[in-house]
């Protein structure tokens, strides 16, 4: 063992990001051991670390209430048509973008990126989106988020990077350009695809202001809205959640429970895809 | 702008003197246009369509008569706005808000990417960035569902920790002097992981010689730190900066409406939940609007004035 590598900086910045970690996870962690330990050390306040006589009671409320269900529904239905909807859209305008041969091509950035810099404001939008008629409806959560102008100059840089020759190469093949982005550009174009629409997907799943502002039936609520009801308004559906009395669930582990449900997909999905989104951090920042 | 009114003068002489070439320039990008043409949509009727709404500022909304029938008032709304006492507490809280998410969100990748950089374990070096990016992806009702519930006077994380302590049980969301400071934490604490992947980019990038020439000239690590690594990011310190100054009014709508109440709007009160509870919730389009337009002219000076300072201080810049 080489212990001289032991130096005491080493250790100060060890034992510092330790800590730091320590920070971002423990929050984690006592949640999840509050949602799963028994109702009568949760009220005593007795669990820090690990979850005190495992209890599942806490979930199975939760996943009882029709309102989880029901939102848990819409918000798959919103990620996967809005991604879809969004990474078609970004994915043949980024493309356009990208190629010089474009008419207007300079006259259409300059109209993109002006709106990163003015825009309408909450309520100009919120009249415009109304009177478009898409109120109150999926696409009420699809439309007026469907192009994050970053995202379609990530592409535009991405395809931008493409070889000539590759489109040369499709002309004297008899492709048009519909046909050299189909059957050239985007097969080569994979990862693009994957980072973009991981942003579009937890984008729209985490999305909380357009829900709040363009949907009024409670039929409609995505995952968002009813955490937010549940958990900060506090309206635990009395119905589905009342128990037994020998199977008392208090509050917090409720709650917690239902934060947990409405977190897991993410906490599970995200190591896997980590690469994806590191990659496309990268990619929006080499731009600039 | 310039840019825009030369490609309109090119597109007209373009029209005028060579039809042909117009012509010919159309049917071999057609099929481009045709692809651009979903993405142009959306920006008509999602950016630029909610642009002409705003002169609904300029007049008195009445939602029988539609944004155009409706009578016009001038400048009345901007006046009122500037007149209400709430203007300066808005002003006051949206800035300091920002200012304060600047001063000590800014650091905090730069000092966690400095760390990670220290470290020689590869593995650890992976593990502790898996886990800081996490925060990251969890939305803002989480975050804000969290940090309600951690800080509840009745047996949350915290207050169960200050009594331990013998502190005492602090009312963290009602006390209107724990707003700031819960808000910025709570921005570190989420996004602090996911800021240092620009920074560990550039760090990658730092010519291994320079350290082994600092090291034979026996500079120990903090040397190092101040002479290589710090100037060799120091070009996306500087992006990042500028990027961040000009977004200082642009504080999220999501987080603060979620976490502030009626008793805390002497400091969480912010440009955005006013426009939506005046707007939204009662209704008041029209002078919601004019603090929309308000606060985006503020943003633009903002962001512009940014570019300008750092165009004359050093040479990177935005455009």
């Amino acid at each position: 063992m080489n212990l001289r590598k032991w130096s005491i900086s080493s250790v100060v910045i060890g034992v510092c990001l330790i800590l730091i970690v320590a920070t971002m996870l423990y929050p984690f962690l006592y949640m999840t051991s509050v949602s799963l330990s028994k109702s009568i050390y949760v009220l005593r306040g007795e669990v820090t670390w690990l979850p005190k006589a495992l209890d599942f009671s806490a979930y199975k409320a939760v996943l009882k209430d029709p309102r989880i269900g029901q939102s848990y529904l819409n918000t798959f239905i919103y990620v996967s048509l809005g991604t879809l909807v969004s990474l078609v859209i970004t994915a043949l305008g980024g493309y356009a973008l990208s190629r010089k041969d474009m008419m207007f091509h300079k006259g259409w950035t300059l109209i993109i990126i002006f709106t990163m810099f003015f825009q309408g404001g909450m309520i100009p939008t919120f009249l415009a989106v109304k009177s478009l008629g898409v109120m109150d409806s999926v696409w009420a959560m699809v439309l007026p988020g469907a192009v994050s102008t970053w995202n379609l100059l990530v592409m535009r840089t991405f395809f931008a990077g493409f070889p000539g020759e590759l489109v040369e190469a499709g002309r004297i093949d008899g492709l048009n350009d519909f046909g050299i982005f189909v059957r050239i550009v985007v097969p080569l174009s994979k990862a693009v695809f994957a980072t973009i629409g991981l942003f579009y997907a937890v984008g729209i799943w985490n999305n909380f202001t357009t829900p709040l502002l363009y949907l009024r039936n409670p039929d409609l609520f995505p995952l968002q809205v009813v955490l937010q009801n549940i958990v900060l308004a506090g309206n635990t559906n009395g119905e589905s959640m009342s128990v037994g009395a020998d199977s008392m669930i208090v509050d917090e582990s409720l709650k917690y429970a239902t934060i947990m449900v409405s977190t897991i997909p993410i906490m599970i999905l995200y190591p896997m895809l980590q690469k994806y989104f590191v990659k496309g951090a990268m990619i929006g920042s080499v731009k600039g | 702008m310039a840019l825009l009114e030369s490609e309109l003068k090119a597109r007209s002489l373009t029209l005028n003197r060579t039809r042909p070439k117009f012509a010919r320039k159309f049917s071999k990008s057609w099929i481009l246009l045709l692809m651009f043409l979903p993405c142009l949509l959306y920006y008509i009727l999602f950016k630029y369509y909610p642009m002409l709404g705003i002169v609904i500022s300029f007049k008195n909304y009445n939602l029988y008569k539609g944004i155009w029938e409706s009578d016009w008032v001038g400048f009345k709304y901007y006046v009122t706005f500037f007149q209400n006492p709430d203007f300066w507490l808005l002003f006051r809280n949206t800035f300091l808000l920002g200012v304060y998410t600047l001063i000590f969100g800014f650091p905090a990748p730069i000092m966690l990417a400095l760390l990670l950089n220290e470290l020689k374990n590869m593995a650890f070096k992976r593990f502790v960035q898996t886990a800081t990016y996490l925060p990251h992806f969890i939305s803002n009702v989480i975050a804000a569902s969290m940090i309600t519930m951690f800080l509840s006077p009745t047996g949350g994380l915290i207050n169960r920790m200050l009594n331990g302590l013998g502190i005492g049980t602090i009312n963290f969301l009602t006390e209107p002097s724990w707003f700031k400071p819960i808000y910025v934490l709570s921005e570190i604490w989420q996004h602090v992981g996911w800021e240092t992947i620009i920074y560990l980019a550039a760090l990658s990038s730092i010519n291994p010689a320079l350290y082994e020439a600092a090291s034979i000239d026996g500079a120990g690590r903090m040397r190092k730190m101040w002479s290589v690594t710090l100037p060799g990011i120091a070009p996306a310190i500087v992006i990042l900066l500028l990027l961040n100054v000009g977004k200082i009014l642009e504080i999220g709508f999501e987080k603060v409406y979620l976490l502030s109440n009626p008793t805390t709007y002497a400091t969480a009160d912010i440009f955005s939940t006013y426009v939506y509870r005046v707007g939204m919730t009662n209704g008041n389009y029209s002078y919601a609007s004019a603090i929309d337009v308000f606060t985006g002219i503020v943003s633009l000076v903002f962001i512009v004035s940014a570019n300008y300072i750092s165009r004359k201080l050093s040479d990177s810049s935005l455009w």
